[in-house]
This record gives structure tokens, C-alpha cells and sequence, in this order.
């Protein structure tokens, strides 16, 4: 069972999950600075441009990471996702493109406020649009619609009907309420001290409940929108362990949020995420494109297999020890 | 517009977007990490003035170039899958690279632009470094998965599809080695130049100004030597391709006719339908003794080759003409500058000189630019030579004009934004406080 095409694809989920515990938090920052209100709006807004500029590109490598991994060693099922998705996929790279030009533009242009508002606003909107549009594509693979391999007749059957379904949307939406509760977790562990602290504690909470009345929604809409997956997360081996750790992470947050125990709370949002991805990715397994491709179907050759694995593994001997030291500079030292 | 052509000419538009900022993410880190270290030697703010900037244009760039790359990964598979379906997990492997080495140069330009006062002046100068230096790998890596495109290796191809897959000799191909090399030195040539020549400009106006005579300084010095190397390590490039991509070669040239001893031509016309190139100078045997050094060498031309598998041969002729003449006029006028450099001159009283060094600042990117049309467009019809057409890599998605379209409109949206924030932020002379802020600081 443990096969290196079982390995890497291990590998694409993990980076998966960093992508998401630290540039969905990044996301999350953007519709924090959306929803900015209070006596304290431009405090709100400085704390996370602050929180995000040092990390934030860093952070993104990981989705590209996830990318070329996929079309290196599962190329089968990137070029299908990439055909099926090619309207949700150019959409949120829209989204991506302008989101991270807007808060750079924001950093470094003129000081005057209607240039800092316009950009702002940029980055806000690319922020709330481009986590739902990345959930959009999630679902689409969970719910086994990208099955198919000609792509003659109808436009929408095969160009839009995949990713435009009310499950899919559910998924988008829970995507954008994990990646801003993740921010404003985080965003209290970086206020400590401060008034705003306060403002970030109860935005938390509050995304809290948008994702436990997001998760059920999304598990009642997969019964019939995603049949494999609901399968897999009512009745898989793994499924009752799972959903125990995850409700363990997400009761422990709410409570640790609730208690003041910020840094304990930052642990189970980021293990309460964390635990939601890899109980998809169980459910769905060995399936990479359900209802027909697996892992080992889509896989390329072994040779090449083996070859990214030692890649990777030369790889994070660089990668760990710098991310390491980047997060100890702007995120463990305290903030100057 | 038919969706082949639109899939290709957003490919392209997303390629010649992102190489400018692919390229300034190569050379203006090292500008930065260089005055950053004369600031620390010499204590003059002038110089921490340039790193500050420097390092700004490296910020605002990097972002844009991130993004537009990210582009660039989907787009191979949004616009051809079926490429990358066939060739991904040979070319996997310096994509792959490429991934790390482009995570090491984020997280050290984070730690660059943020650390400045969180952590030690030698690891400040180290951290510049490594994004320089990670930079430049990233780019060879690219360049060598493009390499293979050009001249595909480390398979066996049976009933059409690739078999025996070998990605480590997929990543030594005949191109892999000329083109790195001549498309590094090329980054080095252009952002050298194009930073020198600005501030050239603005020396012209203001010869004694400090800040613009030490960014020349030191933009001179990176780019000048770049630009004489450039057209030697591009004869190393025009070997390969005459020997792997005789097609490409005889379209660049504009030579129809096989022959011994063929001329080479400067500028001219070709015109496809009397297959011959017209208005052009020609040197006799200038093309086979640059192509193999052999002045009676035979060199094949197009009309030897079906004409299904000729690439645009004027646009590729054309774009090599723009390549070479600008390449020239760069490292004539580099040798120049080094000559006063030698002799002692100052340079910066040399008004001709400094005129000539200002209209090269856009050059090195239009070179680029050309450059890689002939390696692009000199590939045509094929996307992996010889193997795989780009017309049956196309995706079947229609309607590809709109996505080609809204690209377009967002990056030359993004590229005047760009311009101007770099004008604001990193070239405009500075104001008595800037500088002032900074001495003090220093002191």
C-alpha cells in the first residue's frame, strides 16, 4: 500500500496543509481587513499588513509546490483538473495576481489615503474571492464530477457544470471561513497586549460558528452531490478517529478562545484545520479524481517518482531550516 | 481569433510579462546586496540610500513576478494540457528545483526587507545574498525545463508516447548548458544596463549628484561586463542550435537555399512566398563560419524541410536581427565605459558616452524580449521539437480569446502601475531627507 506514487501524493497533501495553516491565513487576513470596523478599523488594518508582509510570499510557494508536484508525477489528473476547472482555475489566479500586487502596491506606493483605500479594497475582495474559488475546486474533485475524459459536446456539461454546484459553493464558503478563522486565531496571538486583541478574539469566535454551521451544510450536501467522500467520512476506517480529533481541536479552540489562552487556541484552530483536510483526503482515498482515477492510475513513472522524493527530501534539508528561521525572526521573537 | 492562436498568444503575453520581472529578480538583488556591503565598508548613506531603494524595486518586482509565475504554472496545463500531460514527469524535476530554490529566495527577501533591524549586519548581508544568489538558480532551472522543449532528451519514444523516462538526462540536453548561461549573463546585462542608463539619463541633467553617480557605479559594473561576454556565450547558443534545430537556424538566417560557404545576413526581409530574403547585407561565408567555424561549411536551408515544419521564419528572423544589432550596440558601448574605466576617466563627463549608455536602458530587455521569440517562435510548429505538435497540445477548452484578452488588459494595467511606483519609489533623486534620515541612523 505504501507505494512512493502513496508517498508523494502524502507529500502534495502536506503541502497542501502548510499552504492552507499559512497562506490561508494570509486570505483570512484580507477579509479581516474587509470587515475592519470599530474605533479601531485602521489599527485592525495595520496589525495584519504588518502580520502578513514579511511571510506572505514565502507562504504562497507552497500552492506552487502543490502544482508541480501534481503535473510531474500525476500528470494524468493535472491535465483533466486543468481542463475541467479551466474557468474556476484562471478566475482565482485572477484573484491571486491581484491580491498580492494590491497589498504590494498598498505597502509601497503613495501614502495619500484614496491610493491606500483603492488598493486596500483590491486586496480585500481578491482575498474573499480567491479562498471560495480554490473551495469551488475542491469540490468539484470530491464530488467525482471531473471523471470524464473526452471533452466533445455540450460547453457547459463539461466546462461549467463540474465546479458550479451547491455542494461545490458550500465547500468555497467553508474554505473562506476556515482560512479567516485561522487569521484572526493567529491575529490574537500577534495583538497580545492591545486592545485589539479583543476585536481579533471575537472575530474568531465568530468564524468559529460560521465553519461548524459551514461543516454540517457541507456534510448534508455531500450525501447527495458526493457520494465517494461521504462515504468515506461516514464509514471509512479512518472516519470515527478523525472526526474525534477534529472535534476534540475544534471544541478546544472555542474553549481556549473563551479562556484567553491564546497560544493554545492558535495550536487546535491550526490542528482543527488541519485534521478537516486530511479527513477529506481519507474519505477520498485511494481516489485522487473520483469516481475513477486513483492515486496509482494517475501516477507517472517510477522512476520519476523516486527521483522527486529524493528531490524533496534534498529539498526540505533548505526549505525547513529557512522557513524555521524566518518565522523566528518576525513571529517568535515578539513583535519590535 | 481560433483558440490555438489565442492559447498562444496568452502564453506569450504571460511569458513576456513575467521574463521582466523574472529577470530584475535576478540582477536587482545583487545590486542591492552590493550597495548594501559598500554602505557597510564605506559608512557613506548614500550607499544605504541605493540599498533601501534597490531593495524596494526588488520588493514591488518579486511580488509581481511571483504572481505572474504562479500564473505560468497553471497556464501550462490550463492552455496545454496535453503537453503537460505527456512531459511532466520528465521536466518534473527542474520544476521541482526550481520550487525550492524559489521558496529560499521568499523567505530570504522576507528576511531581507523586514530584518533590517532584527538582525545581525552579516546575516542582513548574507540574507541578500541568498536571495541573489537563489534567484539565479531559480532562473537556470526554468531555462533548462524550456531547454528540453528545444531538444528533447532522456526517453524512448514508442507509438508516440514517451517510454524508459529518464529525467536527470532530460535535464542535460544539448540547450540546457548554452541557454542557461546565455540567458543568466542576459539578466545580468539587462537589469545592469537598464539601471545604469536611467541614472545615466539622469546624470545628464545633474552630473555632480551623488546618488545617481553611485547607482551607476555600481549598475555599470554588473552590467558592462555581462554585456561584452553576451555575444560570445550567444555563439555557443548559435552552435547548438545549428547542430539540434537546423529549421530554426535557416529561419533565423533567412536562408532558403542549402549551400557551402552561406552568407550571413544583416537585417532583410525574407519573404516566405519567393522564398528568398531580400534588402539584406551579406557578409560572404559569415553564416557557416559563425554557426560550426568552418568558413565553407554546408548549412541547410529551409527549402530542404516540408514547409508544415518551418517556424513564422520572418518573425523569427526579424526578432534575431533586433537580438544581435541591440546585443552589439550594449557591448560595444560596455567596452567603451570599462576602456575609461581603465584609463581613469570619469566616465560621467563623458557626455556621448552617457547618452549612449542612456538610450541602451531599455535594450537589454528588448533583447530579452527577441531573444526569446526566436527560441519560442523558432520551436514552432512544434512544442516539443519534433515530437509533439503545439496544435495537438492545445486544451479543448473554447473561448480561449477572453481569458487571453483579460490577461492582457491586467498585466499592461499592472506593468504602468509598476512603472510608475518604481519612478516614485526607487529612481527619482532623492530629496535632502531621504538621505539625511539615513545618515543619521547610520550614525
Amino acid at each position: 500500500m505504501f507505494t512512493p506514487a502513496v508517498a508523494i501524493a502524502g507529500v502534495v497533501m502536506v503541502a497542501l496543509n502548510f499552504y492552507v495553516l499559512f497562506a490561508g491565513a494570509d486570505f483570512g487576513g484580507g477579509v479581516w481587513d474587509f470587515l475592519a470596523s470599530g474605533p479601531r478599523r485602521q489599527a485592525q488594518r495595520d496589525v495584519i499588513s504588518h502580520a502578513l508582509a514579511p511571510i506572505w510570499e514565502a507562504n504562497h510557494v507552497w500552492l506552487i509546490l502543490v502544482i508541480v508536484l501534481l503535473f510531474t508525477c500525476f500528470p494524468a489528473a493535472f491535465a483533466t483538473i486543468a481542463i475541467a476547472l479551466h474557468i474556476p482555475l484562471t478566475l482565482m489566479l485572477l484573484g491571486i495576481v491581484l491580491r498580492g500586487s494590491a497589498f504590494i502596491f498598498r505597502s509601497y506606493g503613495s501614502d495619500e489615503d484614496a491610493t491606500q483605500q483603492r488598493w486596500g479594497r483590491v486586496f480585500a475582495i481578491a482575498s474573499i474571492v480567491t479562498p471560495v474559488l480554490l473551495g469551488m475546486c475542491v469540490g468539484a474533485i470530491a464530488t467525482g464530477g471531473l471523471g470524464m475524459t473526452s471533452f466533445t459536446g455540450h460547453f457547459a456539461e463539461h466546462f461549467i457544470w463540474p465546479w458550479l454546484t451547491l455542494f461545490g459553493f458550500g465547500v468555497g464558503l467553508m474554505t473562506l471561513a476556515l482560512f479567516s478563522f485561522l487569521a484572526a486565531v493567529y491575529l490574537t496571538v500577534e495583538t497580545e497586549g492591545t486592545p485589539l486583541q479583543n476585536d481579533f478574539r471575537t472575530r474568531a469566535l465568530c468564524a468559529a460558528v460560521a465553519v461548524f454551521v459551514l461543516a454540517f451544510g457541507v456534510l448534508a450536501l455531500s450525501w447527495r452531490a458526493a457520494p465517494i467522500v461521504r462515504e468515506g467520512l461516514m464509514a471509512g476506517s479512518l472516519a470515527l478517529p478523525i472526526h474525534i480529533v477534529t472535534g476534540i481541536s475544534a471544541v478546544t479552540a472555542i474553549a481556549a478562545l473563551w479562556t484567553r489562552r491564546f497560544k493554545l487556541a492558535r495550536a487546535a484552530a491550526a490542528a482543527q484545520v488541519t485534521f478537516i483536510l486530511w479527513g477529506w483526503a481519507a474519505a477520498q482515498y485511494p481516489y485522487l479524481l473520483p469516481p475513477t482515477l486513483t492515486i496509482e492510475a494517475a501516477a507517472a513513472p517510477s522512476r520519476t517518482l523516486v527521483l522527486v522524493l529524493w528531490a524533496l527530501a534534498a529539498g526540505a534539508c533548505v526549505l525547513f531550516p529557512s522557513l524555521f528561521y524566518l518565522f523566528r525572526i518576525f513571529k517568535l521573537q515578539g513583535r519590535s | 481569433m481560433p483558440d490555438l492562436f489565442a492559447a498562444r498568444s496568452q502564453m506569450g503575453v504571460s511569458l513576456a510579462f513575467h521574463i521582466i520581472f523574472a529577470v530584475v529578480g535576478i540582477g536587482l538583488p545583487a545590486l542591492m546586496v552590493l550597495a548594501e556591503h559598500r554602505w557597510r565598508r564605506t559608512g557613506d548613506a548614500v550607499y544605504l540610500e541605493l540599498a533601501k531603494r534597490w531593495s524596494k524595486g526588488a520588493a514591488i518586482l518579486f511580488a509581481v513576478g511571483a504572481v505572474s509565475g504562479t500564473v505560468l504554472s497553471f497556464e501550462l496545463g490550463l492552455l496545454w494540457p496535453e503537453f503537460m500531460k505527456q512531459a511532466g514527469p520528465i521536466i518534473g524535476m527542474p520544476f521541482s528545483l526550481e520550487g525550492f530554490a524559489f521558496f529560499t529566495e521568499a523567505i530570504f527577501l522576507g528576511i531581507y526587507l523586514y530584518g533590517w533591524n532584527r538582525i545581525s549586519a552579516r546575516a542582513h548581508v548574507i540574507a541578500g545574498v541568498v536571495v541573489a544568489v537563489s534567484g539565479a538558480i531559480s532562473g537556470v532551472f526554468v531555462v533548462i525545463a524550456n531547454a528540453w522543449m528545444n531538444t528533447p532528451r532522456g526517453f524512448t519514444l514508442v507509438d508516440g508516447r514517451f517510454t524508459n523516462i529518464d529525467p536527470v538526462a532530460a535535464m542535460m540536453t544539448p540547450a540546457s548548458f548554452p541557454m542557461a548561461l546565455h540567458m543568466t549573463l542576459a539578466a545580468y546585462a539587462a537589469t545592469g544596463f537598464a539601471v545604469a542608463g536611467i541614472h545615466a539619463a539622469m546624470l545628464l541633467r545633474d552630473p555632480t549628484n551623488a546618488f545617481h553617480r553611485h547607482a551607476f557605479a555600481i549598475a555599470i559594473l554588473m552590467g558592462a561586463p555581462a554585456a561584452i561576454l553576451q555575444p560570445l556565450t550567444g555563439d555557443i547558443s548559435a552552435r547548438y542550435v545549428a547542430q539540434q534545430q537546423p529549421v530554426k537556424l535557416a529561419a533565423m538566417e533567412g536562408q532558403f537555399v542549402t549551400m557551402r560557404g552561406a552568407p550571413l545576413r544583416i537585417g532583410g526581409l525574407p519573404n516566405v512566398a519567393e522564398r528568398r530574403t531580400k534588402y539584406a547585407i551579406e557578409i560572404p561565408h559569415g553564416l557557416s563560419f559563425l554557426a560550426t567555424h568552418d568558413l565553407n561549411a554546408e548549412i541547410k536551408g529551409l527549402n530542404d524541410f516540408p514547409e508544415d515544419v518551418w517556424p513564422p521564419v520572418p518573425i523569427v528572423h526579424v526578432a534575431f536581427q533586433i537580438m544581435v544589432a541591440l546585443g552589439s550596440f550594449m557591448a560595444l558601448v560596455a567596452l567603451i565605459v570599462l576602456f575609461c574605466q581603465w584609463r581613469k576617466r570619469d566616465v560621467v563627463t563623458v557626455r556621448w558616452l552617457m547618452m549612449a549608455v542612456a538610450l541602451s536602458a531599455p535594450m537589454g530587455f528588448i533583447c530579452i524580449e527577441a531573444g526569446w521569440t526566436v527560441t519560442e517562435v523558432g520551436r514552432q510548429p512544434w512544442v516539443i521539437y519534433g515530437i509533439l505538435r503545439t496544435a495537438d497540445a492545445v486544451t479543448p477548452m473554447p473561448g480561449l480569446i477572453v481569458p487571453f484578452l483579460t490577461f492582457t488588459a491586467l498585466y499592461v494595467f499592472l506593468g504602468v502601475i509598476v512603472a510608475w511606483l518604481l519612478y516614485e519609489q526607487v529612481l527619482r533623486s532623492p530629496r535632502g531627507d531621504d538621505v539625511r534620515a539615513n545618515q543619521s541612523r547610520a550614525a
